[in-house]
């Protein structure tokens, strides 16, 4: 149907322009394909946080708004989008309203290169992995710009803590994708997950041994961990910190640019989890090669993984007490930057000897 | 062609004009934030040259880190901009030399053909080329002693900026997490079984 489509747009539009338009369209078409399931992700993983933080704690959660409550991250939407959005008097107007574009700019722009089944990815770039590490990175300038700009003393404190926190965690995280990179031997998203079915257990059917979760297991958590502390989740939401700064950098947001943020911040979890699954839960594979499980497509375990992963964001949210701000720069620098370069080395020399699993 | 040409006069006049608002713009915050823009647009500029991991690692070295710990220090100075821009016609004569010099070792860079840019394109090596892969090869065996000096002179540097700055000030509260961790309840807590009024 895409070449009809291309056939048709060059027979209209002649061969310099008829390509162009046809590759403008079809990506925007591609674009709305992923993002508006996202944004509907989004706004029922506000939902379902609330109802299993609920459950955890022997609540039953909102139950009002529609059928179980179904309805409730539509009122809240609407809520949102028709409250005013007000300027504090002294603040950088420009930089002020540019800043939950710039958190949620990088959220969504890394969506283009996961894929979420074989050959279904939006820009199946070689170096993926490269072009996720650089995208996230940005993702703190929307908590500093917002920070700054908002001339209160609330939310510079809060950008401050958070730029500190975001930098050092991705370092701790940039060396867990470094080793994930080393035992794929490639940048590409796709290749390594198609590099995980390999192996002596998935040729006895047990695909699910054969990710990159048991060699790498503490790479794993610790790559979780850092995006629980890059998303500024809890127990690492010093940034907000109600009982401390209010809601450190969104303190002045109201409505619609406070929505954007509270987007960001969902869609990260959701990108965190995603590259979770994909980096060391084998992606769209199924757990057990079995003709019961083949018949899932492969888009439908990706998205079971990303729930559970997501899910475990909430637990943590529910189980742990917020980190003294010390003990969250001890954890980043001083236990995890050592043990992913341990792992590193070991794992380099594992791959050298006979044993290695990778080959 | 004509896609690409317009790419690149797009990202370069953004990147001249970021360039020239990080001299210009008044409040240093502002400025290092047109530094960023600056970075990112000549990131995209190496991306069409095909140079996709150069570009990814300005963006994640340079914007990533560098920008923010520079955003960091310049929003918590107090900078007085009437006392910065005092000095103002005392610096111009040494300001414009280094600004002529520059901008005459450009012409020469670029002289041969007088302000001919359309230099050869990039030979396409098709999608399954990568750039990365080519690049750690030849930095790991060809350039393998000039790159590990490189990392030493870093390590050294490293290794010195701790050193100037850390002290060890005697006022002080530290807290060892691992004598908090090894706390057991018997250590603080005390039961005692404390017999009621009536003796029961």
């Amino acid at each position: 149907m895409l070449d009809a489509l291309l056939a048709f747009s060059e027979a209209k539009l002649g061969p310099l322009w008829g390509p162009a338009l046809y590759e403008l369209v079809t990506s925007l078409f591609f674009i709305i394909c992923i993002t508006a399931p996202l944004m509907g992700a989004v706004a029922y993983l506000t939902l379902w946080e609330r109802k299993l933080i609920g459950w955890m704690q022997i609540r039953i959660g909102p139950n009002r708004v529609g059928p179980l409550g179904l309805l409730q991250p539509v009122a809240d939407g609407m809520k949102l989008f028709f409250k005013e959005i007000i300027s504090p008097s002294q603040a950088n107007t420009g930089l002020f309203f540019l800043a939950p574009v710039m958190s949620l700019m990088p959220a969504l722009a890394a969506w283009a290169v996961v894929p979420f089944a074989p050959e279904v990815v939006l820009a199946d770039v070689n170096a993926g992995l490269l072009y996720l590490m650089g995208l996230t990175s940005l993702g703190v300038y929307g908590v500093i710009i917002a920070g700054w700009a908002s001339n209160s003393k609330y939310a510079f404190l809060g950008a401050m803590r958070s730029a500190a926190q975001m930098v050092s965690y991705e370092i701790a995280m940039g060396f867990s994708l470094v080793v994930v990179l080393m035992v794929s031997g490639s940048l590409n998203l796709s290749d390594i997950v198609n590099g995980q079915g390999k192996g002596t257990f998935a040729g006895m059917g047990l695909n699910f041994l054969s990710w990159n979760w048991l060699p790498l297991l503490p790479i794993m958590v610790v790559y979780f961990v850092s995006g629980v502390a890059e998303t500024n989740r809890a127990p690492f939401d010093v940034v907000e910190g109600e009982s401390e700064i209010v809601a450190g950098h969104m303190v002045e947001y109201s409505g619609m640019a406070f929505a954007l943020f509270f987007l960001a911040e969902y869609m990260n979890m959701w990108l965190v989890s995603v590259l979770t699954v994909i980096m060391f839960l084998g992606g769209w594979q199924a757990p057990i090669d079995s003709a019961v499980l083949n018949w899932m497509p492969p888009i439908g375990w990706l998205l079971i993984k990303m729930f559970c992963v997501v899910s475990l964001f909430l637990w943590f949210r529910a189980t742990f007490p917020r980190y003294r701000y010390d003990q969250i720069m001890r954890l980043g620098w001083k236990i995890f930057i050592p043990v992913t370069l341990v792992w590193l080395v070991l794992v380099g020399a594992w791959m050298q000897t006979p044993y290695s699993l990778w080959k | 062609m004509f896609f690409e040409a317009a790419t690149f006069y797009f990202f370069a006049a953004v990147l001249l004009v970021a360039a020239v608002a990080v001299v210009t713009a008044r409040n240093p915050v502002h400025s290092a934030l047109f530094l960023v823009l600056a970075f990112f647009t000549a990131s995209a500029i190496w991306m069409l040259l095909r140079a996709e991991f150069l570009a990814i690692t300005l963006v994640l070295v340079y914007v990533g880190a560098v920008m923010v710990l520079f955003l960091f220090v310049v929003m918590m100075l107090d900078i007085n901009l009437e006392r910065l821009r005092e000095g103002f016609w005392s610096y111009l004569p040494l300001g414009a030399t280094v600004g002529i010099l520059m901008a005459a070792e450009m012409v020469l860079v670029l002289g041969g053909r007088y302000f001919d840019i359309m230099l050869p394109r990039p030979k396409d090596y098709g999608a399954a080329y990568s750039n990365t892969k080519e690049l750690g090869r030849l930095l790991y065996t060809d350039y393998m002693f000039a790159f590990e000096l490189a990392a030493v002179v870093l390590l050294v540097a490293i290794v010195a900026a701790i050193a100037l700055t850390l002290r060890h000030r005697k006022d002080t509260k530290n807290q060892d997490p691992s004598a908090q961790v090894r706390v057991r309840a018997a250590d603080r807590v005390r039961i005692v079984s404390i017999p009621s009024e009536d003796g029961r």
